[in-house]
């Protein structure tokens, strides 16, 4: 694997240099890279998890409602026969798109201003911000009708807009709830899947003031949309994220469930998208490949309610397209980590995985939780996201589901040989890690620690089942050791033989 | 035929008598089985918590104890996994690789490599929920993963169901972790204890008086969440089950 990863890279190396988008992919490609370290607090994963867990309703709902969509998943993909090719195909195209990033990304550029699209390249998410600021403040644009987008979030842009005076509405009903009640977005693809009807009930009664006691379903989304609407006819300007950016043609694709994408950029005379550049496909014949995974993986429907190509603004309106690194370049050039910029954000690695099920995404402390996001934020991060690797068992079903064939929990292991190496692992597990490699080195020493846990001495479970925090007693029997160890016995009953 | 078998540690120390079902069914097929005593731990541990430096020692132990032997085999699939897939912590002599591609777990063992079918001594009248560990599972493939289509599959199955009197019932996650993870299961515990506890009440519900797996490890997780739960329900590794356990 490393080897193609390698390889591959170095073809990017050598385009790199070319023109405009060296403006944007600031790192020398194929140089093995690693995430410097920066000032943070870790996030305590762990922790988190025990107050979600002790919400009992909310976590069986939360384990129950994803374990569905993963079950709809199995049932949609199975239905295509094809499945595993697509899957291949559709990883074959983006590790094509990405070794030859630069080109795919000028080509994109090119097209796009044909179509009369304003194209704009952000380093960091610093510049995205201050693009996407400048272009609002040159229309007089003071309120902003937003559709989902992951990488808005990324860049911390509400926050940075909301500070300087903007007006922004989420219009995906997830966001809009979350962002009504002050939190981030707990899932890439259903943002307030957390929340169980009461609780969204509550959060419109204390905002959009609807009746504390209905939690009606048709109700609450029905005063939502009334209390939305209007801010659409209102606005300045729109703004969407991108599921693809196609070369080959210069467009921009959404993929939606609910309309509001569309009305956001149709409505007002200002369409602003930001766009990771690892979202670039070559062709549009490529596009079929991916409309057919994404939905499938992601909520386990054929297809997304709509599929929207944005390819120029209406007469008399702008289109403006954010082309965002943000760090992606400098991921590109990791070389056992390149793979995640794969990543489609359809969610299936969430939805399949035990451990997010049963923690929520808001306990990753990061933009992008479960296991994509275990592999992505230590790049933004290393010691702040030190702990998200080792939250995980490594089942490996999130491998199974991805439908891009990011090998999701190989990266998992590889990163916590990282945080070790950069000595970041806690004090308490590297130093119990050290004890139980001494111990586990020597026979002597091994046979003197199994004596000591036969003698009720609780050795034993310290260093073999690594115990540092008495942690494995707290919801679980310790094992009851044995009169005899296996060896014991061994020496006993078959003691002739060597 | 001849074998090394390799106890892990946990085994060893907690589990004698998975131990001993392996050996005593190993010496029933006939093989000459060995069993190096200076053995320890495969290095599994230390490597899946980042710690190659202190996994190093551990996998030379290893090496030692094992390398001259053209055949091992162990009765639990992450170790077995672990030495596989994983085991980078010392340097890839030839001696080492070989030793890395000769190693089995019980299961593929008896399946793939023995194709042995008939347990004439095996009887177990009991209901059996299944369990196999995700490296057994997803790592070295023993059966077909819910979340690939395709005909099913599964070797513990086709060994146990060569067990006279047993009922196999299926929990409604078939293939979902229990949670057990290795260090996971003391670092991440509160998430760790919540799956051991949904794995134990699946398998309730679906009515198994056992839980049986090639993967002590998940049962010892599992046992210690039915246990603190007061679940009645049993464990067994199912060495034990096809050496002719009754109960």
């Amino acid at each position: 694997v490393s080897k193609v990863a390698g390889k591959a890279a170095g073809k990017v190396t050598g385009k790199a240099a070319s023109k405009a988008a060296s403006k944007v992919i600031s790192t020398v490609l194929g140089k093995v890279g690693l995430p410097k370290l920066k000032r943070a607090k870790r996030v305590d994963h762990a922790e988190a998890s025990s107050h979600f867990i002790a919400a009992k309703d909310h976590i069986a709902f939360h384990d129950q409602r994803l374990w569905d969509l993963r079950k709809k998943r199995d049932r949609e993909s199975e239905e295509i026969p094809e499945w595993q090719e697509l899957r291949a195909l559709a990883s074959a195209i983006k590790e094509h798109t990405l070794t030859h990033l630069a080109d795919y990304l000028e080509e994109f550029e090119r097209n796009a201003k044909k179509n009369g699209a304003h194209v704009h390249w952000a380093r960091d998410a610093a510049e995205h911000n201050q693009i996407v600021y400048d272009i609002l403040t040159k229309h007089g644009a003071r309120t902003l009708v937003k559709g989902k987008s992951m990488l808005t979030d990324e860049c911390e842009m509400p926050a940075f807009l909301g500070q300087r005076g903007i007006e922004i509405i989420e219009t995906d009903l997830g966001e809009r709830i979350q962002q009504l009640d002050g939190e981030p977005p707990s899932h890439i693809v259903v943002p307030a899947v957390h929340k169980l009807r009461a609780d969204v009930a509550q959060v419109f009664a204390r905002t959009i003031g609807t009746d504390p006691k209905s939690t009606d379903v048709p109700y609450l989304a029905e005063s939502q949309r009334q209390h939305t609407r209007p801010y659409y006819l209102k606005a300045g300007a729109g703004m969407t994220g991108a599921n693809f950016a196609i070369a080959e043609t210069g467009t921009i694709v959404t993929c939606t469930n609910e309309g509001n994408a569309d009305l956001s950029v149709n409505l007002p005379k200002l369409h602003i998208a930001s766009v990771g550049i690892e979202k670039i496909i070559p062709k549009i014949e490529h596009l079929g490949v991916f409309v057919r995974l994404l939905s499938r993986s992601a909520l386990g429907s054929p297809i997304t309610q709509i599929t929207s190509h944005f390819r120029a603004p209406r007469p008399g309106t702008e289109m403006h397209i954010v082309l965002v690194d943000n760090g992606r370049s400098e991921r590109l050039g990791m070389h056992d980590f390149w793979y995640s910029l794969k990543c489609i954000r359809c969610g299936a690695c969430l939805n399949t995985c035990p451990v997010y099920r049963r923690s929520g995404g808001l306990s990753y402390g990061a933009t992008y939780s479960g296991p994509i996001g275990v592999i992505i934020d230590p790049t933004f991060n290393l010691r702040k996201f030190s702990a998200l690797p080792f939250a995980s068992t490594l089942n490996g079903s999130c491998t199974n589901v991805c439908p891009v064939k990011i090998n999701i929990h190989e990266q998992i292991y590889k990163w916590r040989q990282i945080i070790n190496e950069r000595n970041q692992l806690p004090i308490v597990k590297k130093e119990s890690m050290r004890m139980a490699g001494k111990v586990l080195a020597s026979p002597a020493l091994y046979r003197t620690a199994v004596k000591a846990a036969n003698a009720g001495l609780d050795f034993l479970p310290r260093t073999m089942i690594y115990n540092p925090l008495n942690a494995w007693g707290r919801q679980r029997e310790v094992p009851k050791a044995p009169q005899l160890t296996f060896r014991d016995w061994y020496l006993k009953n078959r003691g002739k033989k060597k | 035929m001849k074998v090394a078998l390799f106890i892990p540690c946990y085994i060893d120390a907690f589990f004698p008598e998975v131990g001993i079902a392996t050996l005593e069914l190993l010496e029933r097929l006939g093989l000459d089985v060995h069993y190096p005593l200076d053995q320890t731990c495969c290095g599994q541990p230390m490597a899946n918590s980042g710690c190659q430096d202190d996994a190093a020692g551990t996998e030379k132990l290893f090496v030692k104890n094992f390398g001259g032997f053209d055949t091992i085999v162990t009765p639990s699939g992450s170790c077995a996994h672990h030495v596989r897939e994983h085991f980078t912590a010392v340097p890839q002599t030839a001696k080492v690789e070989k030793l890395r591609a000769h190693t089995f777990e019980l299961v593929e063992f008896l399946h793939d490599v023995l194709k042995v079918r008939e347990f004439p001594w095996a009887r177990f009248p009991h209901k059996v929920g299944l369990h196999i560990g995700c490296s057994t599972l997803r790592g070295l493939g023993e059966a077909k993963m819910s979340e690939i289509a395709g005909p099913a599959f599964s070797k513990p199955l086709a060994l146990l169901s060569k067990v006279k009197g047993i009922e196999v019932v299926m929990p409604k996650r078939v293939d979902e972790c229990c949670g057990f993870g290795g260090t996971f299961s003391i670092f991440e515990e509160p998430v760790s204890a919540k799956m051991g506890y949904d794995k134990v009440n699946d398998h309730k519900s679906a009515g198994a008086e056992y839980i049986v797996s090639p993967d002590m490890s998940c049962l010892m997780h599992q046992k210690g969440c039915a246990e603190r739960l007061g679940l009645d329900i049993k464990f067994m590794h199912i060495a034990q089950v096809l050496n002719g356990a009754r109960s």
